[in-house]
């Protein structure tokens, strides 16, 4: 191997951790406020990149309909809980509540999408489209679950991404798609070819993530959401709803999952059921840093992006052997070293 | 004068155990009211589920609202705040954090004003504020639960076990910053085994035992009945 190939090897690695670190965030941050490994934050990518790809050729992307199907049963599940209550108004306006946005979207996006409207505008209209699903999957699979346990929360997070990888396949074909990149051209630095999107991979990753350390540090939502995180009955005591925190949550993952898929759409060729291994790899790094802290997680997804880009050099058969077998020396050595790994409450 | 919170016949079950059996009491407008009773009466259960943190059978009237179908969040906006035992402090951050996140249902705009006020309650509070709220001192944690709780302006104030596991000075400090907030006009449902203490800032106690509320009246007419004296003063006294 020559330094033209390592430093090759090394910027590919990087583009991916980044992707990974974003994946890793997500699913540090729906952990630690919901209790939920979440699973489905690969298909958020995978539906956003394949929505994308319909969008640039005119087409209306199928996912409108998901978004339809999950804003009507969150209603129903909603309104279904305010009738038991005895109170149709508030029925009413809960159902109300979740389907005029789903129906405002799916009308936008119906609207504007044959008119091409270019790249940016399709951008805004995927982030309407996915990023909703995140709070409505809340409330459908999860918010009924809430006090239930870590394990019980896993089965129906694993439940839900084997419904929604059918679904991607009922939505979007079993073709796969690329998009045509957002930033294009490319250029030398001395023996190294950098694209435009690899630069915008790596500059919207630190964006990003600076962006979630101010949300946390500065802002009372963004400190609601961490005191859920840290003591839950705590946090209902100072009067944040546990549901509010979750559907936050899940927001947010849905949205860093269109960030990926914006930036990994125009690298890698996405299939409906590409989301299971990039969350995988997203989820092996959250492990490494230990499920609880973002910057060791962001660290362990380089880490794991450049221990991919490597080991496809030398053994690229065992690529993704390598890659999740990484996960075991870590978790023997956790285990060894931790005192207690149970929640505080 | 009518009463702030009213509560009628409040059962808990925790499976087949009933840790509160058909609990009937009232705290008036600007009275400390004291639950006190032995380890394991049901007086932690009986707060829990008048703030909406369990499920139980029975009235709870706050302000002539039914609260059978609020919310503990939504209690805490109507004006209910409880401080817990457990005290359940967001540990890894900052007292000024905690107490910020006291006024989450207030907003923004109100937070400066009463933070001001607590840290004049609780000026230990202002020292520490940048200090985690995880390496606090026992005393220290008690006044942070405490701030928190008021940072919600709270028209009534639910307190369990101010006193526990705390040095008698610091109870005495706390104690008398429980009566000042009386005198502020905030209602107390006070909950301790400590009855002498407690029974000496209330207006009115009640005694719990075996979740069951068997006596009640004003607070010194209690601590003067020798039913009261013989099984908890002289119990609290002797454990002091």
């Amino acid at each position: 191997m020559d330094v033209t190939i390592a430093l090759f090897l090394i910027q590919d690695g990087i583009i991916n951790g980044a992707i990974y670190a974003l994946l890793a965030v997500a699913l540090v941050l729906v952990f630690a406020v919901t209790r939920v490994i979440l699973i489905p934050q690969g298909e958020f990518v995978t539906f956003a990149g394949l929505s994308l790809a319909a969008m640039e050729t005119g087409s209306v992307p199928g996912a409108v309909w998901l978004l339809l199907v999950l804003a009507a049963a969150a209603a129903a599940m909603d309104a279904g809980a305010a009738l038991r209550e005895r109170s149709p108004a508030k029925a009413v306006r809960l159902a109300a509540w979740n389907l005029v946005p789903a129906i405002a979207i799916a009308a936008a996006v119906l609207a504007m999408v044959p008119l091409q409207l270019g790249l940016g505008v399709n951008i805004v209209l995927c982030a309407a489209l996915i990023v909703p699903m995140g709070p409505y999957l809340y409330r459908v699979a999860f918010q009924p679950l809430a006090d239930a346990s870590v394990l019980v929360l896993l089965i129906a997070s694993v439940g839900a991404h084997l419904a929604l990888t059918a679904l991607g396949l009922v939505l979007f074909g079993a073709e796969g798609y690329r998009t045509s990149p957002v930033v294009s051209g490319s250029f030398q630095i001395g023996p190294l070819f950098v694209t435009g999107q690899s630069l915008l991979v790596v500059g919207a990753t630190l964006a990003l993530l600076a962006g979630l350390a101010l949300f946390f540090g500065r802002t009372l939502i963004g400190k609601a959401l961490m005191a859920s995180a840290i003591n839950r009955r705590g946090a209902r005591l100072v009067g944040i709803p546990t549901m509010l925190s979750g559907r936050i949550a899940f927001a947010m993952a849905a949205a860093i999952g269109v960030v990926s898929a914006v930036l990994v759409a125009p690298l890698t060729t996405l299939y409906y059921d590409s989301g299971f291994i990039i969350g995988l790899k997203g989820f092996v790094a959250a492990i490494i840093g230990g499920l609880g802290a973002y910057p060791a997680a962001v660290a362990a997804a380089l880490a794991v992006g450049l221990l991919e880009a490597f080991s496809s050099f030398w053994a690229s058969a065992f690529k993704e052997v390598i890659v999740f077998a990484s996960i075991l020396p870590v978790l023997l050595w956790r285990s060894l070293t931790s005192t207690h790994g149970d929640e505080e409450d | 004068m009518s009463a702030l919170l009213e509560v009628g016949d409040l059962s808990v079950n925790y499976g087949r155990v009933e840790a509160v059996r058909a609990v009937s009491l009232a705290v008036q407008s600007g009275e400390i009211a004291t639950v006190i009773g032995a380890n394991g009466a049901g007086k932690t259960s009986l707060l829990a589920a008048i703030m909406g943190l369990l499920p139980s059978r029975g009235r709870v009237v706050f302000d002539g609202q039914d609260l059978a179908r609020v919310p503990a969040e939504e209690r805490v906006a109507m004006g209910i705040s409880l401080v817990p035992e457990q005290r359940d402090l967001f540990g890894t951050m900052s007292v000024a954090d905690n107490l910020a996140l006291g006024a989450f249902r207030r907003g923004r705009a109100e937070i400066p004003a009463r933070l001001e006020r607590v840290y004049a309650l609780f000026p230990r509070l202002e020292e520490r504020h940048r200090q985690e709220a995880g390496t606090l001192s026992g005393g220290e944690r008690q006044m942070l639960a405490m701030g928190r709780a008021l940072m919600a302006r709270p028209r009534l104030l639910m307190l369990d076990e101010p006193s526990l596991g705390l040095a008698p000075l610091i109870v005495r400090d706390i104690l008398q910053t429980v009566s000042e907030l009386r005198d502020e006009g905030v209602s107390i449902l006070l909950v301790e085994q400590n009855a002498r203490a407690a029974l000496r800032i209330a207006d009115h106690g009640y005694v719990m035992e075996l979740g069951a509320a068997t006596m009640r009246g004003p607070a010194g007419e209690l601590a003067a009945d020798p039913r009261v004296a013989e099984i908890y003063l002289g119990a609290a006294h002797g454990m002091a």
